[in-house]
């Protein structure tokens, strides 16, 4: 998919990281180096963890008052990870899409609007253009221009989805985490969004998680395979794919395990 | 000898013929009451029962200042009950994971919710009543208030326990502090079951004789001063229907009615209400 001999930049690197549900150990010394402006894909079978990932990242976690991370994220040099980082500021430089489409129960325009208003004072044309920006970025516009002021709970799934990803890029973040973001699509809707990642990742940097081996073989530039807990292997996808270094990640990828 | 199957066959039709007769012995005291109404009520549910105060013995009247102090204070009461209610049911379901106050809270709640409405009369005529030394309007709806709020505390923690985590966590992720979460969000997709329980809490009390024999008592005059003793539905039909003049029986009926209605109607439009919400997610 692509090729390593191209100068990259670090975005995200992550030293000694453990991840705690209650007294148990979800993650465990992970390190790695997640690369600017590429798509890297976190795989492995339920349990192992890559979610888990995900939501250190954007300190999603700290939703819940027994989940904790010990060791090091860091966004350009700064630990995100520690406790004087804001992490309203921290999540408006790191988006999220989910699983499931979450579309707010506002407007499609709201939708959208939501997020940008937060940290920037935009006029009603900027906010306009805004909207509009996001929306063609995520292949909706033609679509929904039409009915910006109904309900953004009214679409189909794929759109909704394309929604949510819009919503997320509209507040301009410098991440895009994305969350098993088609295993509740059919198969058009993914491809939308396959494509959609494709040409998205040269403004933003992504990382997703997919239960899809074929999707991670599909979209990313890098790939890292996680199992209960550890990092097996992490390296550019197409040497992950076919000449993989570990047994474990060979066997996974192959289909005899997992 | 029966099979198994047959034998499954047969207790099943048995289970369900037992479960249809419970159902229509119940239903068929609600349809009684509702009958007797209807054919007591409707008939003197005339012009009159809405324009004229409510009579002396043995006058006729209608039930004008009635009808008026028991909007008014159902009213005031949804109007005090309401906020504190939302208010106090988000604190319990947004930020009552941890600490001791959320679960006394909902203890306490829990208690007030089935308390009986007698001892709120009492309650609000000790505390109230007895140091102004009269009864009136305000009692009478403060005592209702205190009833719309339990209802309204338990239906908002439990709509806004309906709405999906990941509608919380999609917000935060986009750098959203709680309060706008919760504001914007999570209120806005709990809004429809929330007005059901406002409905249902307004249901409630509009049918309360109990707190208001010790708060707002009776007025036989049109009042529309709130610092003095109001009329209201339930009181007059309580001490009209008691009574030997035959006047006021049938007033009483009318009003029974009216209130059956008003409650009826009440219900039925939260549930149509709810129901077109609960479509969404």
């Amino acid at each position: 998919m692509m090729s390593t001999e191209q100068s990259v930049t670090p975005k995200l690197i992550v030293r000694d990281l453990n991840f705690y549900y209650g007294a148990e150990r979800a993650l465990k010394d992970i390190n790695l180096t997640i690369p600017e402006k590429m798509v890297t894909a976190f795989i492995g079978p339920s349990g192992c963890g890559k979610s888990t990932m995900l939501r250190t990242f954007n300190r999603m976690y700290q939703l819940y008052p027994k989940q904790k991370a010990t060791g090091e994220v860091l966004l350009d040099g700064n630990n995100i990870l520690d406790k004087k980082q804001d992490l309203n500021t921290l999540r408006a430089k790191i988006g999220m899409v989910f699983q499931k489409p979450t579309p707010f129960p506002m407007s499609i325009y709201d939708n959208i609007a939501f997020g940008a208003k937060l940290y920037e004072n935009l006029t009603r044309r900027e906010m306009d253009e805004r909207v509009e920006w996001a929306l063609k970025k995520a292949a909706l516009w033609t679509e929904v221009k039409d009915k910006l002021k109904q309900s953004g709970t009214g679409l189909s799934g794929g759109q909704q989805q394309r929604l949510c990803i819009a919503r997320a890029i509209a507040v301009k973040p410098q991440i895009l985490l994305l969350d098993e973001p088609t295993s509740a699509l059919d198969p058009i809707s993914t491809a939308h969004i396959e494509k959609l990642i494709d040409e998205l990742k040269g403004e933003f940097t992504i990382i997703i998680v997919t239960h899809n081996m074929q999707q991670a073989a599909r979209v990313s530039d890098y790939t890292a395979y996680m199992y209960l807990g550890d990092l097996i292997e992490f390296g550019d996808t197409s040497t992950v794919f076919t000449n993989p270094k570990r047994k474990e990640t060979e066997d996974y990828i192959t289909g005899r395990f997992g | 000898m029966l099979t198994l199957y047959t034998r499954r066959r047969l207790i099943n039709a048995m289970g369900l013929g037992i479960s249809a007769l419970a159902m229509l012995f119940g239903l068929f005291w609600l349809g009684w009451i509702l009958w007797t109404l209807l054919a007591n009520g409707l008939p003197h549910l005339t012009t009159a029962v809405f324009t004229q105060m409510t009579p002396p013995p043995n006058s006729s009247g209608g039930l004008l200042n009635a009808i008026a102090g028991s909007l008014t204070m159902t009213f005031l009461a949804a109007l005090i009950g309401t906020p504190i209610g939302i208010l106090a049911g988000t604190y319990l379901a947004e930020f009552g994971q941890r600490g001791w106050l959320a679960p006394t809270t909902r203890f306490i709640n829990d208690v007030l919710l089935s308390a009986p409405s007698i001892v709120i009369g009492l309650f609000i005529y000790e505390m109230y009543v007895v140091k102004i030394g009269h009864f009136s309007g305000w009692a009478g709806a403060l005592a209702l208030s205190i009833l719309v709020i339990p209802i309204v505390i338990r239906t908002t923690e439990n709509m806004l326990r309906l709405v999906p985590n990941t509608l919380r966590e999609a917000a935060a992720a986009l750098g959203a502090p709680q309060w706008k979460v919760i504001n914007m969000v999570t209120l806005r997709a709990a809004r429809a079951g929330i007005i059901t329980g406002v409905l249902l809490a307004v249901a409630r009390i509009s049918g309360e004789t109990a707190p208001l024999l010790f708060t707002s008592l009776n007025n036989q005059f049109w009042s529309s001063d709130l610092d003095q003793p109001m009329a209201n539905l339930p009181v007059v039909i309580f001490q009209f229907a008691m009574s030997p003049y035959e006047d006021w029986q049938s007033l009483a009926w009318a009003g029974a009615l009216l209130i059956t209605i008003s409650v009826l109607t009440l219900n039925i439009m939260a549930r149509v209400l709810f129901r077109q919400s609960s479509t969404t997610y």
